[in-house]
């Protein structure tokens, strides 16, 4: 045992579906899907509904178990050996409900016995958890009377608890209101720096903008695309993509088309208002980085720089609505 | 990561913890207490000889075994069966229905360990019950009848015991076959309140077979090694009806085939109800 964490330690976090199925009857949920994520990063698993996302997600948790192929986790059969391939695992599939009598330190405690987290260190990793998603002060009242958003927060920090290298999350923001939303948010964002794979579905695309590295679309069971962020936009838009940059004071339009538009991949530029631009650039996140370079180079006071949200939402259209 | 057997305490010591403090378990236990109060104030006031025995023409060895009879061997079924309907009705298809099952299942434990573990705590919770009902008729007992307390009284407090491992285990197997709590509870309900005394009744009176597969004729060894005229006849023939026109043909079960009724109960629900959860999927 002592060896195989070793080696959990010592190689990249990893999820692998091999050619892995699930048929209810004559519905397939999930057909032969073949996805490999690897190492620290955050990936955010985009369908609509019922495409086979949750489906997915369970068969890597040993919720359902797979009609073929393999779930595996860090190369371990979820479902053969799920001691060992869900040791590093934690997750949060749907809402889940605690027993209503438990406080929320008795769930986490119960949790951390479980995973075996050391004795002497378990009252301080939920109160970190519990802090991390802000419930600090409801610690020692009864989950029963916890609203879904709470709930869900207490699962999040379940999921926390014994530091895993890999976190399976199922629309971690459902059911939570604008401001655990962002807090969620910013949760996740706080794990990647924690050298993790994050496996995150989520309708919400904004969301997987800001937060995963890349993306897998699943529709009718089947895997779509998976790849970066921007190489997935870049597939749609024809190789190129979009930033938008928020100045300080206004810009000069001809400064805009005869500086900025004549930089070195910038297909075109648009202006929203005369302190914010749109630049479309061909290329990927390296010409990305050197775009803002030069615009910071030429002083033009740049306060915000994000690739366009609305990128993920035009290639999710695409390629979701080319498979009906 | 701990092993399986110690998985199985933790997941028991804390489905125990949200037992205890749950609403029905105190419903359980209210229930537990009004029926030895009715029994209590009936006794203490009426004095029935059929629960005391008659002083004058009874030795008290042959009272004191009529009373263990007529107290705990017509009610402790009833109360065990109880604590099976309440503890195990919804143990595993609560797991399903509520999504608790979300919040364990996906953490490495194997799903035996946790349906062991709550297998475990709903019977710790049963036995609670158990025990005060069976002090309560301890108490009323010595109250009566001083130290007099027949052996056969901790034999069917053995049985009954054992009993309600068969219960809790059916119990347990029925809440794994249904992902409605609801519907586990009232199948469990109606089946061990109404359906085996039914079948049981019918198979051996109409039909003249021993009803040796159906486990509540396996517990009546509980109240049968109290009887104080003695342990019952295996088969007995009753005449009823005009000039005994009719027999009605009833079976007593012996008390080692008693044992293994309940003790195959147990084995095969167990199991089964094991391999349902094992099988289970959260859909």
């Amino acid at each position: 045992m002592l060896e195989w964490r070793v080696l959990v330690t010592l190689t990249n976090p990893s999820i692998e579906a091999v050619n892995l199925s699930k048929r209810y009857g004559s519905f397939v949920a999930v057909s032969g899907l073949n996805l490999k994520l690897e190492g620290s990063k955050c990936v955010g698993f985009l369908g609509p509904n019922g495409a086979g996302k949750t489906t997915t997600l369970k068969m890597f948790t040993d919720l359902i178990r797979p009609s073929s192929g393999q779930a595996l986790i860090n190369g371990v059969n979820v479902h053969t050996e799920k001691k060992k391939a869900l040791e590093s695992v934690g997750s949060l599939i749907e809402t889940p409900e605690i027993y209503p009598s438990l406080t929320p330190k008795e769930a986490l405690m119960m949790i951390a016995e479980i995973r075996g987290v050391p004795r002497t260190e378990r009252i301080k990793r939920i109160e970190e958890a519990v802090s991390e998603v802000r419930m600090e002060e409801w610690i020692d009242k009864r989950v029963g009377k916890f609203s879904k958003g709470m709930k869900q927060r207490i699962c999040i920090a379940s999921a926390l608890l014994s530091d895993p290298t890999i976190l399976v999350l199922d629309e971690p923001s459902n059911g939570l209101d604008p401001r655990g939303m962002s807090e969620v948010r910013a949760i996740v964002k706080s794990l990647k720096r924690k050298e993790r794979l994050i496996f995150m579905s989520s309708h919400i695309l904004s969301e997987v903008s800001e937060v995963c590295d890349e993306v897998a679309m699943i529709d009718h069971g089947k895997l779509i695309v998976y790849d970066t962020i921007s190489k997935v936009s870049a597939k749609v838009s024809g190789g190129e993509n979009i930033v938008e940059v928020g100045l300080l004071s206004s810009i000069d339009a001809a400064f805009v088309t005869k500086k900025i538009g004549t930089l070195a991949d910038v297909v075109a530029t648009e202006m929203k208002d005369d302190r914010n631009l749109r630049i479309r650039f061909n290329g990927g996140l390296d010409v990305q980085e050197r775009l803002l370079s030069d615009l910071v180079r030429m002083n033009v006071g740049v306060i915000s720089y994000r690739p366009a949200s609305s990128e993920l939402e035009d290639a999710y259209l695409k390629l979701i609505k080319d498979t009906v | 990561m701990p092993s399986s057997i110690k998985q199985i305490g933790i997941t028991m010591k804390y489905t125990f913890l949200d037992y205890f403090r749950s609403r029905r378990f105190f419903i359980l236990l209210l229930l537990t207490f009004i029926i030895s109060a009715i029994l209590t104030v009936l006794v203490g006031y009426y004095r029935p000889p059929s629960f005391l025995g008659d002083p004058t023409t009874d030795t008290l060895s042959f009272r004191a075994l009529t009373f263990y009879s007529s107290w705990w061997g017509n009610s402790v079924t009833f109360v065990i069966i109880l604590g099976g309907i309440f503890f195990g009705g919804d143990a595993i298809s609560g797991e399903f229905q509520n999504k608790t099952g979300y919040f364990g299942v996906p953490n490495p434990i194997r799903r035996s360990s946790i349906y062991i573990g709550k297998w475990l705590s709903a019977f710790i919770a049963a036995t609670v019950i158990f025990a005060i009902f069976a002090t309560i008729t301890l108490g009323n007992g010595l109250y009566y009848f001083g130290a007099n307390v027949p052996i056969q009284f901790g034999q069917s407090l053995l049985y009954a015991w054992f009993y309600l491992a068969a219960v809790m285990g059916f119990t347990f197997f029925f809440s794994s076959l249904f992902k409605s709590s609801s519907m586990s509870i009232l199948l469990t309900a109606i089946l061990f309140l109404f359906v085996f005394s039914l079948i049981e009744l019918l198979v051996s009176s109409l039909i003249n077979v021993e009803p040796w597969f159906i486990l509540t004729y396996g517990a009546g060894i509980i109240g049968n090694i109290l009887n104080p005229l003695g342990f019952p006849a295996h088969v007995s023939h009753n005449p009823i009806g005009p000039r005994a026109r009719f027999t009605i043909t009833s079976y007593a079960a012996y008390v080692p085939e008693g044992l293994a009724i309940i003790g195959l109960y147990f084995i095969i629900t167990a199991v089964l109800g094991l391999i349902f959860f094992e099988r289970k999927e959260f859909t």
